[in-house]
């Protein structure tokens, strides 16, 4: 199984531990892994912010990155869900299709293709899980609380997998947590406000880390967590799922 | 009061000055939090909710693909009934036929139950210009109309306001006694004031839920049944209603009654479900059917099924940017997820910047139960918005850039590492004021590596 890495750009600059995390997870679980050099970014930002049409150099760079794998795998729902809805090369239109289709952000990947049932990972400390709206309402990585609906949790189910990791309740369990994107900038009060919301629910639940599937979203959090010089940590899934027995 | 044609503020500056106050905006998002769990547990009462939710969305999509048909039916029915059937293309049209049928009258002064309708063509400040004056009815609407604000929520109109302020209004307008903010004591008050003008009032307007085809019929839903007290005492009563409204068939209310309340505000049903279909002995119906770009929406593919909404206002209870920003901030008689969409069809040059004014989070499109998908319509419109040349030069300019750095993988490679030596250098460059993102948060600690470049190092 050849498994194309697709670490979005703000990964690759800021987060590159979410990357490296993410390879050798999947290395661990039997995966032939490669990352393609010279990707730069689905091209979302620009999507979000009306501006689609200008996104086809970012396609025709995907589609040349990822045409020739079995699967995609991302370490960002948002990312991979705007490749799965907008991903087109109009003289290549086969093969954005075959990437659209085979597309998987890390947590569905390791559930439902890899079919994971254990994890050799130890996490001793309470964690909250940030669902990140489009990894969970675009994706279904997990059941939302507006629908009537029987509960799932693809990312809760790979956490209880670890070793010492105690999941907390929170009392709104899927809100936004305001980052949107070029919404965190042009609309920073509301982005903020929703942030220490989202925060305050973690932190008044005993959480100590703040996890998700989305570092967008983290990355907001964090921002916030450090100007309030707190001391919850956020990590994204795969840098828990990854850490190792001592 | 009122905001039509003069330059308003853009969503995110309303935003901001409204999280001026944290402690209200805190009390804002939990008083509607409160409301949209009362609404799961409403959908949780009833085990095929979504099913309920998609026969709505399809007699809903039946309607907009026949809407010609069922209009016609509709009047021809109505006019059986004796009602009298008027059409108005646009706001205006609708006030004037609104207005020629009070000064038919006579009447100086009159009651309106609950339209959002009669809010989106501004006919209260309409009839003022021409002296006469409308009481609106219903608690939350009167509310307002004595602040003089415009509603900032089209099911809970004055949710925005708290006791307090209520008490001191209704001591200035109603002469109730300074201090007294008990909501039971402010009610009571209310009634009496109100009934003397329901008791006066000679013609009666009445906004309109659901209007069957096959009957002619309308329903009126409310909780103070202001709508039948102003339409029963009254000689006149206009209804004034979208040309969206139709349903089908009577018994098609028996799903969209279930939806709406337990949507709206987690009630089994409101109080009054009310159908008015003859005028009675003596008395005239009216009922106005109103476009007013309607049929502009129906046309765009992309964004015609907006006009499914049953105006239940859940969108906008479990929309996390609405509870932090109020209604007035979207500076539209609708407000919320919903009204983000309706709008720009209106004018899309004034209302350009609601569709941006979300995270595009998709809860919305999750409550609503007639099943619009209002996220991915956000993210149409700003598509729309964009081509037709409403975004701002500058988020444009800086648009173009990130397209030709992500589009070259040398460019973005060399930017994105002298942008991290940069910040790790130079800290000011990014930690400003300029930068609205370190008003409020530090940036992400630039690493020395990126992924590309350990990767490099450490597998081939």
């Amino acid at each position: 199984m050849k498994v194309g890495l697709f670490i979005p750009c703000y990964i690759d600059q800021f987060y590159p531990q979410v990357g490296i995390a993410t390879l050798s997870l999947l290395e661990k679980l039997g995966c032939e892994v490669v990352y393609p050099q010279g990707q730069t970014c689905c091209g979302q930002p620009m999507a979000n912010s009306g501006f689609e049409h200008l996104t086809s150099g970012c396609n025709t760079l995907f589609v040349d990155h990822f045409q020739d794998f079995d699967y995609i795998v991302g370490p960002s729902g948002s990312c991979v869900l705007h490749i799965k809805d907008h991903l087109h090369v109009p003289e290549r239109e086969d093969k954005a299709t075959h990437i659209r289709q085979r597309i998987y952000e890390l947590a569905e990947f390791l559930t439902d293709v890899l079919k994971v049932e254990s994890l050799q990972a130890r996490f001793p400390h309470k964690v909250g899980i940030h669902q990140s709206c489009h990894g969970q309402r675009g994706l279904g990585l997990s059941q939302m609380s507006e629908l009537v609906a029987e509960p799932f949790s693809k990312p809760q189910q790979l956490l209880q997998m670890v070793e010492g990791l105690e999941l907390v309740e929170l009392k709104r369990k899927d809100e936004c947590c305001g980052f949107g994107g070029t919404f965190c900038v042009f609309e920073e009060a509301v982005s903020v406000k929703m942030g220490k919301d989202r925060i305050a629910d973690h932190v008044n639940n005993g959480a100590e880390y703040i996890t998700g599937n989305d570092v967008s979203c983290l990355m907001h959090l964090e921002g916030i967590l450090r100007r309030q010089q707190s001391n919850v940590k956020v990590l994204h899934m795969a840098e828990i799922l990854n850490a190792s027995i001592d | 009061m009122e905001h039509e044609n003069h330059k308003h503020q853009e969503h995110a500056v309303l935003a901001d000055a409204f999280n001026q106050n944290e402690p209200r905006v805190d009390w804002h998002d939990e008083t509607l939090w409160w409301v949209r769990q009362k609404r799961d547990r409403m959908a949780w009462s009833i085990p095929e909710w979504e099913e309920l939710r998609e026969a709505a969305s399809q007699i809903k999509h039946n309607v907009l693909g026949n809407m010609h048909d069922y209009l016609l039916e509709f009047e021809k029915n109505a006019i059986a009934n004796g009602a009298v059937v008027h059409w108005a293309a646009d706001a205006a049209e609708h006030n004037k036929i609104v207005l020629q049928l009070l000064q038919e009258q006579g009447v100086k002064r009159m009651v309106k139950s609950k339209s959002m309708l009669t809010e989106e063509c501004h006919l209260n400040p309409y009839l003022a210009e021409h002296g006469i004056e409308v009481i609106d009815t219903d608690l939350g609407e009167r509310i307002v109309q004595l602040a003089k604000e415009p509603p900032s929520h089209i099911v809970l109109p004055c949710i925005h306001k708290k006791k307090e302020e209520i008490g001191d209004l209704f001591h200035e307008h109603l002469g109730t006694p300074a201090g007294n903010a008990d909501p039971k004591f402010l009610t009571a008050a209310a009634r009496q004031h109100l009934r003397k003008e329901f008791i006066q009032s000679r013609v009666a307007i009445t906004g309109v839920n659901f209007a069957v085809a096959e009957t002619g019929e309308m329903v009126v839903c409310t909780n103070e049944g202001n709508a039948d007290m102003g339409a029963h005492l009254a000689d006149v009563h206009i209804a004034c209603m979208g040309i969206e409204k139709l349903i089908p068939q009577r018994k098609h209310l028996g799903v969209f009654l279930r939806l709406l309340a337990r949507s709206a505000t987690g009630q089994p049903i409101t109080t009054y479900s009310s159908h008015f279909r003859k005028p009675k002995e003596g008395q005239q119906l009216h009922i106005v059917l109103v476009d007013n770009g309607r049929s502009r929406q129906l046309g765009r593919e992309d964004f015609r099924n907006s006009l499914k909404c049953i105006r239940c206002g859940a969108c906008m209870n479990t929309c996390p940017v609405y509870r932090r920003s109020g209604g007035h901030s979207y500076h539209n008689a609708i407000a919320g997820p919903i009204g983000s969409i309706l709008a720009p069809n209106l004018d899309m040059k004034d209302y350009a910047d609601l569709p941006f004014a979300s995270t595009l989070c998709g809860s919305c499109s999750n409550v609503c139960p007639v099943k619009i998908d209002i996220h991915q319509q956000l993210y149409k419109w700003r598509q729309v918005i964009t081509k037709e040349g409403y975004t701002k030069k500058t988020k444009a300019a800086g648009m173009h850039a990130m397209n030709i750095v992500l589009s070259k993988p040398g460019l973005y490679k060399t930017a994105g590492g002298v942008g991290r030596w940069v910040m790790r250098t130079f800290p000011a460059v990014v930690n400003n004021g300029m930068n609205p993102w370190y008003k409020q948060r530090e940036m992400p600690a630039p690493p020395k590596e990126s992924f590309a470049d350990w990767y490099k190092k450490n597998r081939k």
